[in-house]
């Protein structure tokens, strides 16, 4: 019984510990959205989206390791469920890349596309939340489509 | 040639048969492999809004669009505050399905039932705040097929921002809205004695399982379309 209380005990302290290590990881991804808010330097941006994602891919591990209990299941298990989302890496990496080589091809030789990401549309559609501004912004993409169809 | 043979059966013992060789029952390893396949549902719905995301010039920036809060005046500029809300309710609630699991594992019936109706708590507070959001922006004029909002960078956005945000965040809400009514299930198969009977509460770990996945989930839904 004494065994028991023990064991209880240590898992108390490990869900205690992975919840403050999950709300430390959450609160820095927030200052890191906020801080975001005002920088423009594309740079700073990418860098600042990654080390997010890297903060996210740790949430997930402690989630699943911790409390999903995979951590502490057989290792024949945990092969057989990390092996094949490993998948996932390449997924990601030919998606991503192919998405961006399209566009990269559109800007190149679709001259319409790439005119589109250069006319500003005017400031006070979108910007609000009226009804009336929502439905201006609506009629926008209404020429926006018809624009589409023409091309 | 019997030496070599005694010492391999040690670290291959598990594949021998007669037992699991993932050392768990039945129900938890179909539940993995369920959350595995729903793992890859989810992932190639994120693959294919990052796919989108990257072949298209501009994109709306999720600050302001995502910028209102319940009960405040209109126009406020909140930015990540509401997510933030929503985000620290399913850890919390993630939080408690663990320690309802632990107290299946003591066979601590009332420990069970109390930390599985935080749980729910927890996720119908979840639900509403998703269900307050998607009235705001449909409000606002989003929907799938319509865009109010304009890119960062000042030019008409397509559809495809208001399109993968109602389907994803729409899939993974039937996914909270199918663990709320598991858990549901779970809280009154407690109630009544069920599990008592059976001398386990192992139920409650698979349904527990599934929960923690909702949660993983969003921690992947959140990032990529609040904070990218």
């Amino acid at each position: 019984m004494s065994d028991n209380t023990h064991e209880h005990h240590d898992v108390i302290a490990e869900i205690k510990k992975v919840t403050i290590i999950l709300s430390v990881l959450t609160i820095v991804e927030l200052i890191l959205g906020f801080w975001m808010i005002g920088i423009t330097s594309p740079g700073m941006r990418l860098g600042i989206k990654g080390v997010i994602v890297i903060l996210m891919m740790a949430k997930a591990f402690y989630i699943v390791a911790y409390f999903m209990h995979l951590k502490h299941e057989l290792k024949n298990l945990i092969m057989t469920i990390v092996v094949p989302l490993a998948l996932f890496v390449w997924f990601i990496i030919a998606f991503l890349s192919d998405g961006n080589s399209f566009k990269e091809l559109r800007n190149n030789y679709d001259p319409h596309f790439k005119e589109q990401a250069t006319i500003q549309v005017k400031q006070e559609e979108g910007a609000h939340a009226s009804d009336e501004k929502g439905g201006a912004a609506h009629g926008e993409k209404a020429t926006e489509a018809k624009k589409e169809e023409h091309h | 040639m019997s030496n070599v043979t005694t010492a391999s059966t040690k670290e291959a013992k598990w594949w021998n048969g007669g037992k699991s060789p993932f050392d768990v029952e039945y129900g938890k390893v179909m539940m993995w492999y369920f959350l595995m396949s729903d793992a890859f549902t989810f992932g190639a719905f994120l693959i294919s809004y990052g796919t989108v995301r990257f072949s298209t010039n501009g994109w709306p920036d999720p600050n302001k669009v995502f910028k209102s809060f319940p009960f405040a005046p209109e126009g406020v500029n909140a930015p990540l505050v509401f997510v933030s809300i929503m985000t620290f309710i399913l850890i919390v609630s993630s939080v408690t399905m663990v320690l309802a699991v632990h107290a299946g594992k003591m066979m601590d019936k009332k420990g069970v039932v109390r930390n599985m109706i935080w749980t729910i708590i927890g996720g119908i507070a979840f639900l509403s705040c998703q269900a307050w959001e998607w009235n705001h922006l449909h409000h606002e004029g989003a929907w799938w097929g319509m865009n109010p909002f304009i890119n960062a960078d000042g030019t008409a956005s397509t559809t495809n921002f208001t399109n993968f945000f109602f389907t994803i965040t729409g899939f993974h809400g039937f996914h909270v809205f199918s663990g709320v009514v598991i858990n549901i299930i779970m809280l009154i198969m407690t109630l009544t004695n069920q599990f008592e009977k059976r001398g386990h509460y192992l139920m409650i770990e698979k349904a527990g399982l599934y929960w923690h996945f909702v949660d993983l989930v969003w921690v992947f839904v959140f990032t990529c379309f609040y904070l990218l």
